[in-house]
């Protein structure tokens, strides 16, 4: 416990602001890092995952994807990309891209499944082109899932991009990596502190918005407790 | 190559501490999260607060956790229990889910049937419920296994053996060939291992391949579950 009063003293102690090292500063780069990562992926991931929630095509390509990134050691191909691009915040940001492109992708792929192919039906019956179907029924309706995929790449990108520092990328690792080098484990202690802080920052944050989006009236669509099945199975029976 | 030949050695220590260290967890998040899957279906409230409890528990970050463990349980920083434990809380975190939703999914009407041929409730959980809700729990334990394989590879930042030693020395050294031995025999343990618990799978359960050809109502049902 002694550790632990060490630890909030290193992140209450006013010399560990107002420098270039100082806790702000980190907190801000690994914010940003986190940030720019998660953009990047949603850039890439939310137009494929449309694509393959709305034509029903690739969907064995995504999982296949999927799964092979969960194999993947981000520490590794993180590394392996620093020695070729050298060390800064590209290694970094690849790495993570990589890594919160499957959520990302299936969360946009599944809010489309979970659409109730009768509702899609329906918008087409009542005149709607693809597009609008895509823009008016199929991406508001799926938002919530989609929150839930951006949720949790948010929660892995802020968690793994305590690694960036290793090969040089800043953030709070930081402050891990330096208590590692001179055995300080309180300071080691403090930048873990901080990391799980923002991590439950972003859960909370995504948990608010995941409700905020759900379109008024429908509660079909509210993330409920029990998995969404895909309604296009149902569809086939009648 | 040349790399690989002339550390055959070290790269098969590696392997058995990489393994040493992660199957535990995923043995242990297995059996663990049969009791907790269990509660969670048991109670109406109870399903909600532990499914939360637990997912909360997966957004600690990992190195983080790897360092706060030994304040809490008394151990050295570089001891492999600590990943040890902390990759079974991951574990747990994402089994209990499957678990419990794998129980649920068990047809009211089959458990039913049990009863009414004089199934107790605990021989019926036992022998009827967890192996209908087998296929679940295995998809389930795939998706722990290979990313337990995986987050193995950070406690190498800390010095503590797996195959995330060769990232770190391959840095260190300057050696691609090194970086590059240790993704690839990573994510070959990780298939590994997958294809090893797929096989049991079959084994226990026989019939989830025959239903599973014939693409009946439960082999959709599964399906869905796991690619959920």
């Amino acid at each position: 416990m002694n550790f632990l009063i060490q630890a909030f003293a290193f992140i209450f102690d006013p010399k560990h602001y107002g420098t270039a090292n100082g806790i702000e500063v980190r907190l801000g780069q690994h914010l940003l890092i986190s940030f720019e990562v998660l953009v990047i992926a949603a850039l890439i991931a939310i137009p494929v995952g449309y694509l393959i929630g709305h034509t029903g095509r690739g969907r064995a390509f995504a999982i296949g994807f999927s799964g092979g990134v969960r194999a993947l050691p981000t520490l590794g191909f993180m590394i392996l990309i620093a020695l070729g691009v050298g060390i800064g915040l590209g290694a970094p940001i690849v790495a993570l891209v990589v890594l919160a492109i499957p959520s990302i992708l299936a969360g946009a792929y599944s809010g489309f499944e979970a659409v109730d192919r009768r509702t899609v039906d329906s918008a087409r019956a009542m005149g709607m082109n693809e597009l609008q179907i895509v823009a008016k029924v199929e991406v508001p309706l799926g938002l919530p899932l989609l929150i839930g995929g951006l949720r949790a790449a948010s929660l892995q990108v802020i968690a793994t991009a305590t690694l960036a520092d290793y090969v040089g990328g800043g953030g709070l690792g930081r402050f891990i990596f330096a208590g590692v080098q001179t055995q300080d484990y309180p300071q080691m202690l403090a930048g873990s502190i901080l990391v799980i802080f923002l991590a439950i920052a972003s859960e909370i944050l995504f948990s608010i918005i995941q409700r905020l989006v759900v379109p008024a009236g429908v509660t079909a669509g509210r993330p409920k407790d029990v998995r969404v099945k895909s309604s296009r199975s149902r569809a086939a029976l009648g | 190559m040349n790399w690989i030949v002339n550390n055959g050695d070290l790269i098969g220590q590696l392997v058995v501490a990489h393994l040493a260290t992660a199957i535990p967890p995923i043995i242990l998040s297995f059996f663990l999260s049969i009791p907790i899957g269990w509660f969670a279906n048991r109670f109406q409230v109870s399903r909600g607060i532990l499914l939360t409890v637990f997912a909360l528990l997966y957004a600690i970050p990992s190195l983080p956790l790897f360092i706060v463990l030994p304040l809490i349980i008394g151990t050295g920083l570089r001891d492999p229990i600590n990943v040890v434990i902390a990759l079974t809380i991951y574990g747990i975190a994402l089994m209990a889910r499957s678990t419990a939703d794998g129980l649920a999914s068990v047809d009211p009407d089959v458990r039913q049937a049990a009863t009414a041929v004089g199934y107790s409730a605990r021989s019926s959980f036992w022998r009827v419920e967890l192996p209908l809700a087998g296929p679940v729990l295995l998809a389930g334990i795939r998706v722990v296994a290979v990313s337990t394989i995986s987050l193995t590879t950070v406690g190498a930042v800390l010095g503590i053996d797996s195959l995330g030693a060769l990232f770190t020395d391959g840095y260190q050294r300057n050696i691609p060939s090194e970086i590059l031995t240790g993704i690839v025999v990573t994510i070959a343990l990780a298939l590994a291992v997958d294809f090893l618990i797929v096989r049991i799978g079959r084994l226990l359960m026989p019939w989830s391949r025959i239903v599973g050809a014939g693409g009946g109502r439960s082999a959709r049902r599964q399906r869905t579950a796991a690619t959920a």
